[in-house]
C-alpha cells in the first residue's frame, strides 16, 4: 500500500537517463557537433571548434584541438593535436606538435612532429616539420623545411627533478624550497 | 590486411624501376588514391629512367640546403626525396593557378592569357620571390599550356628567379602535331627515374620543336636536350 503511494507520488522521469556517451558530448567545449562521415568528426575528448563558429584572436590550447568552423588569427597547442577539418578556414599562424589538414589554411604552419595533408586539403603557407605527408589531390603552395628532431630532445629527455633527488648537491638546495612554497607548504604562516 | 597487400603490391611495382605499365586506372577498386593508405602514393602509369633528372640532380647532388620550386604541386614523392637530400622545397602548382585564373582548360583560354591583369595575378600567385632565389626549378610539363605574352613573361621571371648556374628542369612533347597531349604528375622515384601518373589531357596551346625551345630560353646560359622513349623532350636549362 504505501509502496503504490510513493509510486504516484513519485513521478516517473520523462526521459531516460542520459548515457555516458552523451555526457562526454556535454563535455566538449565548443561544439557543434559535426554530421558528415567519420573522417569529419572529432575524437572523442577533443575540444572542438564546431563548423558555425568564428574565431578572431590568439588561441592557446592544452589538448588536442578540433576546428571545424574559422579561426582568424593565432594556434598554439605546443604538444599537442590540431585537426582542421573540412569545412575548417583558418587564416592563422600555426604551432602545434601534429597538424592534421582536412580544410582550408593559410598561414605558416610550425609543427614538431608531423604535418598530414589530406587530399582535399588546401594549404598556403610554410611549412617547417620533421615530416610530412601529402595526399594526392591536396593543394599546397609554399615552402617545405624538414628539420629533423635534435637528437637530445628525442633519445634523451631532460629529466632535472630525477637528478636532483639522484644526487642532492648545493645548486639543488635552494629550488626545494621554493618547490614547497608552489605546492602549499604547511608551515607557511602566511598560508 | 588488405591495406598491407595493396601497400607491398605498390612498393613492388616501384622496385620494378623501368618495368612499364605497373598500373591501375585511377579510380579503380585497386587505387590507393580511393583508399585510405594516407601516404602511399596513387597508381601510377610507368616508370622510367630520365636523363633530365639524373643531370638535374647530377648537378646538385654534393650540395644541402638547396631551395628548390616544384612547379607541378607538391606530392609525398618529391616532397620526400628533395628533403631527404636535405633540400628545402617550394611548390606551386602552376596548371591549377592556370585554370584558376584563366578559366578551364576545356574552354578557350587563350585570349585571356593576353590580358596584363591576369598575367600578372598568374606571376603573382606562382613566382613572386626575389631575384637569385633558387638553386633549382623543376617545371616539368607546364609551358606547353601557356600562350605567348604569358609564356615570355613567365620565362622571364624564371631566369631572374634562378640564380646563376643553376638548373631548370622541364618536359616538352615531342609530336609537334598533336592536338591533345597527356597530363602527367611527375613522380621522382629516384634521382634518375620518374614515375608518371596520368592527370587526363589537355589541349596544348602550343608545341615546341628544338629550335623553338632554343628560342623560348635564349636568355639562358644553355639549353640541352633529351629525348625520352614516350616522346618527351626532357631539357634541361642552365641559367
Amino acid at each position: 500500500m504505501w509502496k503504490k503511494k510513493e509510486e504516484e507520488i513519485m513521478p516517473k522521469p520523462a526521459t531516460t537517463p542520459p548515457s555516458s556517451a552523451q555526457l562526454a558530448r556535454e563535455g566538449i567545449p565548443m561544439s557543434t557537433l559535426p554530421t558528415r562521415g567519420p573522417e569529419s568528426e572529432a575524437p572523442r575528448g577533443t575540444a572542438l571548434i564546431g563548423k558555425s563558429i568564428v574565431v578572431k584572436g590568439q588561441i592557446y590550447s592544452r589538448e588536442d584541438l578540433y576546428v571545424d568552423g574559422e579561426v582568424d588569427g593565432t594556434l598554439e597547442l605546443q604538444e599537442h593535436r590540431l585537426t582542421i577539418g573540412p569545412h575548417g578556414k583558418v587564416q592563422a599562424g600555426i604551432k602545434a606538435r601534429e597538424v592534421v589538414i582536412i580544410g582550408a589554411v593559410h598561414g605558416n604552419i610550425e609543427a614538431a612532429d608531423k604535418i598530414d595533408i589530406r587530399k582535399d586539403a588546401k594549404l598556403v603557407g610554410d611549412i617547417r616539420t620533421s615530416r610530412i605527408v601529402i595526399e594526392d589531390g591536396a593543394y599546397f603552395k609554399g615552402s617545405i623545411d624538414i628539420s629533423k628532431p635534435e637528437v637530445s630532445k628525442v633519445a634523451a629527455p631532460p629529466r632535472p627533478p630525477a637528478v636532483a633527488a639522484a644526487a642532492p648537491t648545493a645548486p639543488a638546495a635552494p629550488s626545494a624550497p621554493r618547490q614547497q612554497t608552489l605546492a602549499g607548504n604547511p608551515a607557511d604562516p602566511n598560508r | 590486411m588488405l591495406k598491407d597487400r595493396l601497400k607491398s603490391l605498390l612498393l613492388g611495382g616501384k622496385l620494378a624501376g623501368d618495368a612499364p605499365l605497373v598500373q591501375s586506372t585511377p579510380g579503380s577498386a585497386a587505387s590507393p588514391s580511393s583508399t585510405s593508405l594516407g601516404a602511399v602514393e596513387p597508381s601510377f602509369l610507368y616508370s622510367r629512367h630520365s636523363h633530365g633528372l639524373d643531370q638535374f640532380f647530377g648537378q646538385i647532388q654534393d650540395q644541402r640546403g638547396l631551395l628548390i620550386l616544384d612547379c607541378a604541386g607538391a606530392s609525398q614523392a618529391n616532397v620526400g626525396f628533395i628533403t631527404s637530400l636535405g633540400h628545402r622545397l617550394y611548390s606551386v602548382d602552376f596548371l591549377r593557378t592556370l585554370d584558376e585564373t584563366f578559366g578551364d582548360a576545356s574552354g578557350d583560354t587563350l585570349p585571356r592569357q593576353s590580358e596584363p591583369q591576369l598575367i600578372g595575378s598568374f606571376l603573382a600567385q606562382n613566382l613572386d620571390f626575389p631575384e637569385a632565389h633558387f638553386d633549382g626549378l623543376l617545371v616539368w610539363d607546364a609551358l606547353e599550356f601557356l600562350g605567348q605574352p604569358l609564356l615570355k613573361r613567365v620565362t622571364d621571371r624564371f631566369f631572374r628567379i634562378l640564380k646563376p648556374g643553376a638548373h631548370l628542369l622541364a618536359f616538352f612533347h615531342a609530336e609537334e602535331k598533336a592536338t591533345v597531349v597527356p597530363v602527367y604528375s611527375y613522380r621522382i622515384s629516384d634521382a634518375k627515374t620518374l614515375a608518371l601518373t596520368p592527370r587526363g589531357a589537355r589541349k596544348p596551346v602550343q608545341l615546341f620543336n628544338n629550335r623553338g625551345i632554343e628560342r623560348l630560353f635564349h636568355q639562358f646560359h644553355s639549353v640541352k636536350f633529351f629525348l625520352a622513349r614516350d616522346h618527351l623532350r626532357e631539357v634541361i636549362v642552365t641559367r
